[in-house]
């Protein structure tokens, strides 16, 4: 053996990384979505899932609320909002 | 795309790593059927922290600088079992590990003419370890190593032409890329892995506590990069360039995104020298779009 090695693939959703999250989360309004995609091709975390329009949704759990998402929607339909302190201490 | 994801959540990357994103876009282009090399630099620290991992392909941690060699072992060896034609190999790193210390690994995997698709990501600075200068880093930028003074503006040397570089070597495929543009990510991952023998594509990735901006604006400032011509998207197929045309904006608008640049915005001298950067840019690869009437 050479030192570690990582014989499980696909096993780093063991990290919750939404719990990074300070400011803001995206909300998926689902009401002029019109399925581009272009919110799961620029997310960093891969953690947007979805396939039909105004079907989008995050996981939460992962996603660190950089924005990305909201910026690139071309029907404005993901927003940013204050975090909420409650439902994240829930999640 | 394959349905199994190849690159999933739970990597430690910072909000907005353009790195994270440039990656994932890489390996769903490139299917399931590929093993990933990887330099030492930040995305192996942060996709692969032990005991887990964020690829659901086989991936192998090289040393800091010997990627390419680790990478031309796994390619020779898939050679031997006669595996070769169904399996791509990737070979990746930060720009560090790949134009300054992997170099002369890198060259020899070229020279050799292994089969494998050599992915550069360029942050622009040696990440990792806190922002130092790279060959990669573009001039008048504010690092660690290259700090501000009173007789500094930053990094005083202009990017090292990686692209020039690998087209020298007579390989048959050269690109650069922009986390800016995914589909042209993918479109170009996929033409270089249909086509025999080493290739290159080197893609421009913002990094947001590296060049200190938003981490939503992660793409808005790669496209400005593109936008400016200080970053061109270029094409070399068997020597042949082609490039995507811009209408240049000026590079002001790419240097106040970033704090990195903060610095020279009321040094017009500096600007000036990082307009002449586009301006050669632009010529060189013939950016400019031709207005049709
Ligand atoms: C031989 C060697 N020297 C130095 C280091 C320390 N080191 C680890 S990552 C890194 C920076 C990597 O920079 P880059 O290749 O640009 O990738 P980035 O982190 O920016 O994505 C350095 C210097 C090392 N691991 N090995
Ligand atoms: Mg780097």
């Amino acid at each position: 053996m050479f030192g570690p090695l990582t014989t499980k693939p696909g096993t780093s959703k063991a990290n919750k990384t939404g719990s990074w999250r300070v400011k803001s989360r995206p909300k998926f309004l689902q009401k002029n979505c019109i399925g581009c995609k272009m919110c799961t091709v620029v997310c960093p975390e891969n953690c947007i899932v979805g396939k039909e329009k105004n079907a989008y949704y995050c996981e939460y759990f992962f996603c660190k609320g950089c924005g990305l998402c909201a910026n690139i929607c071309p029907k404005k339909d993901i927003l940013m909002i204050e975090e909420d302190k409650e439902e994240k201490e829930k999640k | 795309m394959d349905n199994k994801p190849l690159f999933i959540a739970g990597h430690t990357a910072c909000a907005g790593c353009g790195q994270s994103l440039a990656a994932r876009l890489v390996i769903e282009a490139a299917g399931a059927n590929t093993i990933v090399a990887n330099n030492t630099g930040c995305l192996e620290v942060f996709s692969t922290a032990f005991p887990e991992s964020a690829w659901n392909v086989p991936f192998i941690h090289s040393l800091f600088e010997n990627c390419a060699a680790v990478a031309s072992g796994v390619e020779a060896a898939l050679k031997f079992l006669g595996k070769k034609d169904t399996t791509n190999v990737i070979a990746q790193g930060g720009d560090g590990g790949t134009a300054d210390i992997g170099l002369q690994a890198l060259s020899g995997m070229w020279e050799r003419g292994h089969d494998i698709l050599y992915v550069c990501y360029d942050n622009e600075a040696y990440m990792n370890t806190g922002i130092q200068r790279s060959g990669l880093t573009p001039f008048a930028t504010n690092t660690t190593t290259s700090p501000i003074a009173e007789k500094s503006f930053g990094n005083p040397r202009p990017k090292k032409p990686m692209p020039e570089i690998a087209n020298a070597h007579g390989i048959p495929y050269v690109a650069t890329a922009s986390a800016g543009y995914p589909q042209d990510i993918q479109r170009k991952v996929k033409k270089a892995i249909s086509i025999k023998g080493p290739k290159y594509i080197q893609i421009h990735v913002p990094c947001p506590l590296g060049w200190r901006h938003e981490s939503a604006l992660t793409i808005d400032v790669a496209k400005l990069a593109v936008e400016t011509g200080l970053y061109p998207l270029i094409e070399y197929e068997n020597g042949k360039l082609t490039a995507r045309q811009i209408q240049p904006k000026p590079v002001e608008e790419y240097l106040k995104t970033q704090g990195r640049f903060k610095h020279i915005l009321n040094n017009p001298e500096a600007i000036k020298q990082v307009q002449e950067v586009a301006d050669r840019n632009i010529q060189k690869y013939g950016l400019r779009l031709e207005k049709s009437a």
